[in-house]
């Protein structure tokens, strides 16, 4: 979260598509995005991390977890790439297809990244735009428990979290996504204060329209730029403390595995004359982090047109 | 101004508080006690261990020690694990450590990633920005758990420049390699954030006021530009300074530069609850007094600021 | 430290002194010595203390026996040679023990008397203390050391006395013939009363410590390294040869590996998993692989309220005998282990390795009775939750033994990996149905792993309880004969498959080739640096 504190802050006060007249703002927003050739680069590449992700099983001839008893033992010899022997990245250090095992890792990395973002969309924005809208002592409240909260050192408290509570998936999820609201928060309730007086919140006001109704009918769809922008963001971030985890290993259980895992196995082996345990996960590891920065910023650029 | 500053501080006590609850009960709860071991203590030996270190009193007499001992006498107890220290020796042996690469890694970032953020900035679209963006993507993205071995097979086994690991009490040698390791991620947000701010500002119109005057560009970035653009920046610091304390696990585990975040990951891995305390009110009290410095310097910076 | 000194006075008595060094050679065996007398080597995690009393693992203990002598100590072999003590005599039926002492001195001249060793002592068993390892005392079975341990009898009524200050007498409430042997150990190590009075928790800092062995302390940095440097005091201090020894911590063992090869570390071990083959290939002179006293096993949840299926002993027998033991042994550790069909360590002294029927059958063999066993049992679609703690060897074996089941039995596992300490917590209540377990041997004697299996033992995680098995155990603690008691336990561990063995342990390590006087042969892998020399190339 702290990669992207500066553009949270941009993002607070960011008038997004406020003067734009005619066409649709999305329309337009399509349009700049398009124009984006690194941003458009890294949508393409996405789809085809993603897609990979999916489908990549439906070609793998082996299984994540089937242990090839003839590489296990002699995997620098035997489980180097190959066509023949059906592993295509070759095998880890216990003769299992690191094809296999890379497209799973993807689906779980990209899962914890998506699902991390989305609880922080989710959560930051029903808080900040509550705390906005309430204004007054209601706000000053919630965003001094913000306050508080963000003093707190993440990075040791999902360690203790994890080891009390046992490495699973879900408390992965639960303590990344716990700690990444909390900018989204601030970036929504900045919003908010700007869009609450608008004419069509104070009409919508007028005609009693309950509190409830206003923040979810009428505050959050405005908000949804910014927030899409910022999750966008928040996704690598995400993936990257998800390696950082399960270099320590408190990550996911075996057989399971992700790209943290991978490479830090694969980081172990370097010396060892398996370079293809690294750089085969860090291969996609580092494409869609690229891909991902590129299509926040365009997303970014498009959306926030007073960069350029 | 002032009463900003008394009000964020009178903040601080009640964070730290929660702080300090929060980790004695996630610290209750977790299973095992930094006794438990691989043979298991005979009841009597292990009633003995449990009333040494008090952890024979109810969980609230034990917090309401903990907290005064360490409000009123500035002691943080003794070590479970390391029997022969307290956890003031801990801190005071690691934390030093952590600061002295933490402070050089922060200087490298900032440096670097300013020149590299800047020249991206000035040459925009040119190849020297591609270069530079791409730099820094990948050095945001290369997990730093992959380059420190990199860099000790490098530098230690190949080249034989530097000393694959360890500290001795600071000799420059024995800092390159964890400062390497440590700040390239801080340094390529750095550099990111100093080309999207610059650009920003080479665009406004005072700028183009300043270009058309005639004044050369050299000029008009430093004397002009730079100052505005590097405002975000600014209010980067604090956190990273931060994360640079916490991200230093990595480092003293590849390093053995027995700073702080090894201990850290240890104690919470051995239940050396007053260990963790300790840490975890350390870098609370850090986190926040480093956001109120850059709060502090941002609006001293920026006139626009009024509290 | 005189020679030391001498070394930086000017160039000149610097040239003089390094000549007289490199004519120097090994008394005993005439070896060319090198000018260069340390020894460097590495440390996985930062020893918890120091204090000799209060240390319960084996990094201190190494440091500790450098730092401490204890009444006896051993040679290179492992045999027990005199320390502190010229001689001792049993009497009373090895209930008690007389030792005679030397003239040793303490670091900072103090001589080191019977007293010393008193204090020490009692110390170890004194609540206040809380030492982790006053087990260790009760396990001497001292006088009074149980109840001293409990709090019903004053540390001054334990079982040892000063006749004099060179003699010291000790009461025992059984007949124990190894209780010399067992003065070895760190917990029974004298300490400077005053010192440690003056200091309390920080009388082991470098600056304070006063300490009877060959080495004193002479720097400590916490996970980081640690010096100690030959001591002018020692007794024997003309025999001693490397003049320093240094430690360093260094958590990751690749790390550790690149700086052996980079020549900052004279001694790595363990090898990292799997490496030992190449490794040997590569560095012949360097690497070596000898027994370590631990066996690696999976234990099966034994209690009432466990899984019903592996109440059955069938079914046990069928998972047991489809691991592939040769498997694991030759193709993942690769580091001179040996598949295990027993519990207690092949190489433990004296040990009888049994009979096991199926130690002598081929994999196929195995497989084919085990799917035989399993159709027997009538048990279909079993499901395992197999329990290990964080680590690169235990994850592998665990993965490949759950793939070994499903292919060969259809059962299915699900691995949980934990960390140390949930994973001992939640081994201790019993909630799994298999864990991966270990024993070392506390001493060189099958005892050590068999009474394991007993029905109280507090390790015994699996719960195995068997009346026969218990009273063996019992019956082989006053035996003449022990190991045949212990050969028939082995036979009903095999037949009731109480637990799954799976491999001996071996200790892998590189040692640059010009370090000499390493106890390979010692099966406790307990080394000092006193005894070690590095030659000239």
């Amino acid at each position: 979260m702290i990669l992207s504190r500066k553009t949270a802050k941009d993002l607070e006060t960011a008038q997004i598509g406020a003067e734009i007249e005619g066409r649709s703002l999305w329309a337009d927003a399509r349009i700049r995005f398009f124009r984006n050739r690194a941003a458009v680069g890294g949508m393409v590449i996405l789809i085809l991390v993603g897609l990979f992700a999916a489908f990549g099983q439906y070609i793998a001839p082996w299984s994540n977890e089937e242990v090839d008893w003839a590489v296990l033992g002699n995997v620098d010899t035997m489980g180097r790439p190959s066509i023949a022997s059906g592993h295509y990245f070759g095998t880890d250090e216990l003769g299992r297809d690191l094809f296999a095992r890379t497209i799973q890792g993807t689906q779980i990395s990209l899962m914890v990244g998506l699902i991390g973002a989305l609880i922080a969309v989710f959560v930051g924005t029903i808080y900040g735009a509550t705390a906005g809208y309430y204004g007054g002592r209601v706000d000053n409240v919630m965003m001094r428990i913000v306050d508080v909260l963000l003093a707190i050192p993440y990075m040791f408290v999902l360690i203790l979290l994890l080891v009390v509570f046992g490495r699973s998936v879900l408390m992965l999820f639960v303590g990344i996504g716990l700690i990444s609201w909390l900018d989204m928060a601030r970036i929504a309730r900045g919003q908010t204060l700007s869009i609450k007086n608008k004419e069509f919140v104070e009409a919508a006001h007028a005609i009693g329209v309950r509190p409830g109704t206003i923040i979810r009918r009428h505050i959050v769809p405005n908000l949804l730029g910014v927030v899409i922008v910022y999750a966008t963001l928040l996704v690598p971030s995400m993936i990257i403390y998800e390696s950082f985890i399960s270099f320590l290993g408190l990550g996911v259980q075996e057989p399971a595995t992700s790209w943290g895992a991978l490479i830090s196995e694969g980081a172990k082996q370097m010396q060892y004359g398996t370079l293809w345990m690294l750089l085969f996960p860090l291969f996609f590891f580092v494409i869609t982090l690229f891909a991902f920065f590129f299509v926040g910023d365009g997303l970014r650029d498009a959306l926030d047109p007073k960069d350029r | 101004m002032l009463s900003y500053i008394t009000r964020r501080l009178a903040i601080a006590i009640p964070t730290l508080l929660i702080l300090v609850v929060f980790s004695y009960l996630i610290m209750y709860a977790a299973p095992g006690g930094p006794f438990d071991m691989e043979r298991t203590l005979p009841p009597e030996v292990m009633a003995n261990l449990n009333a040494k270190y008090g952890l024979d009193q109810p969980l609230i007499v034990q917090m309401w020690n903990y907290v005064y001992n360490v409000v009123v006498h500035f002691d943080f107890g003794p070590s479970f694990m390391y029997k022969d220290q307290t956890v003031n020796d801990i801190i005071a042996q690691g934390f030093p450590v952590t600061l002295t690469y933490g402070f050089w890694s922060f200087v490298v970032a900032v440096v670097v990633g300013m020149s590299l953020g800047i020249t991206a900035a000035i040459y925009h679209n040119s190849w020297l920005d591609y270069l530079a963006v791409g730099i820094s993507i990948g050095a945001q993205v290369l997990p730093n758990f992959v380059m420190a071995p990199i860099l000790v097979l490098v530098f230690t086994l190949w080249l034989g420049w530097l000393p694959g690991g360890g500290w001795q009490g600071g000799q420059w040698e024995y800092i390159i390699m964890p400062v390497i390791a440590l700040s390239t991620s801080f340094m390529a947000s750095i550099a990111r954030l100093t080309r999207s701010s610059m650009l920003e500002v080479l665009n406004a119109n005072y700028i183009r006021t300043a270009r058309a005057k005639g004044l050369p560009m050299r000029r008009v970035i430093f004397r002009h530009a730079l100052k505005p653009a590097l405002l975000p920046v600014v209010s980067y610091l604090g956190p990273a300074f931060v994360a640079m304390i916490t991200g230093s696990v990595v480092v003293d585990m590849y390093f053995s530069t027995g700073g702080i975040g090894v201990f850290f990951v240890n104690s919470a891995l051995n239940r050396d609850y007053s260990v963790i305390m300790g840490i975890t009110i350390l870098t609370g009290a850090l986190t926040i007094l480093f956001n109120l410095a850059v709060d502090i310097i941002y609006a001293w910076i920026d006139p626009k600021i009024r509290y | 430290m005189n020679l030391k000194a001498m070394l930086t006075l000017t160039a000149a008595t610097a040239v003089l002194a390094t000549a007289s060094l490199a004519e120097g050679t090994h008394p005993v065996t005439g070896e060319k010595l090198s000018d260069n007398q340390t020894f460097t080597y590495r440390l996985l995690d930062q020893f918890p203390t120091l204090d000799p009393q209060l240390n319960e693992e084996t990094a201190g203990s190494h440091v500790i026996r450098d730092l401490f002598e204890g009444l006896m100590i051993q040679d290179a072999d492992g045999n027990l040679i005199p320390g502190v003590a010229e001689s001792y005599e049993a009497t009373n039926g090895n209930m008690t023990y007389t030792f005679h002492l030397r003239d040793a001195k303490w670091s900072n001249g103090d001589p080191v008397t019977a007293q010393d060793f008193v204090y020490a002592w009692q110390r170890a068993a004194n609540p206040e203390t809380a030492s982790p390892y006053a087990w260790y005392v009760e396990l001497t079975s001292m006088v009074n050391a149980k109840e001293i341990v409990a709090g019903e009898k004053d540390p001054s009524e334990l079982g040892v006395k000063a006749i004099d200050d060179k003699t010291l007498e000790v009461q025992l409430t059984q007949p124990l013939p190894y209780f010399p042997a067992m003065t070895t150990y760190a917990t029974l190590s004298p300490v400077h009363q005053a010192t440690v009075e003056e200091f309390g928790a920080k009388w082991t800092d470098p600056e304070n410590m006063v300490n009877n062995g060959a080495y004193n302390l002479t720097a400590m940095v916490l996970n980081e390294y640690h010096t100690r440097e030959k001591s002018d005091t020692y007794w024997n201090a003309d025999s001693v040869i490397i003049e320093k020894t240094t430690g360093y911590v260094i958590n990751d063992v690749n790390q550790a590996l690149t700086r052996y090869k980079a020549g900052e570390i004279d001694h790595l071990e363990p090898l990292p998993p799997g490496q030992y083959p190449a490794l040997k290939e590569e560095m012949p002179d360097e690497a070596s692989s000898v027994p370590r006293l631990c066996s690696y096993y999976y234990a099966f949840n034994l209690r009432p309220d466990a899984k019903p299926e592996i109440q059955d002993p069938r079914v046990r027998r069928a998972l047991t005998l489809a691991i592939d033991r040769d498997v694991i042994v030759n193709q993942i550790l690769k580091g001179g282990q040996w598949p295990a069909y027993n519990f207690a360590h092949l190489k433990t002294a004296g040990f009888e390795m049994p009979e096991i029927d199926f130690a002598n059958m081929t994999q196929a063999e195995r497989d084919a009775e085990a799917k035989k066993l399993m159709e027997e049992s009538g048990v279909t679609d079993l499901e395992l939750k197999l329990i290990y703690n964080t680590s690169e060897s235990h994850k592998q074996i665990a993965t490949i033994v759950s793939q070994m089941w499903k292919q060969k039995l259809g059962v299915s596992t699900t691995l949980e990996n934990m960390e140390w300490k949930t994973y001992l917590n939640v081994r201790r209540d019993g909630q799994f149905d298999v864990a991966r377990s270990a024993w070392c041997a506390d001493y060189n004697e099958a005892s050590t792993f068999l009474d394991l299996l007993t029905t109280t033992h507090g390790s015994n995680d699996g719960k195995f309880s068997n009346a026969e098995y218990d009273e063996l155990m019992t019956a082989s603690k006053t035996s003449d004969n022990p190991n045949e008691m212990y050969t028939k336990a082995e036979q009903i561990v095999a037949d009731e498959s109480a637990i799954a063995p799976i491999y001996h342990y071996a200790n892998t390590f590189l040692l640059s080739s010009d370090i000499k006087g390493w106890p390979y042969n010692n099966a406790e892998n307990n080394w000092y640096s006193k005894d070690f020399y590095r030659v000239a190339e």
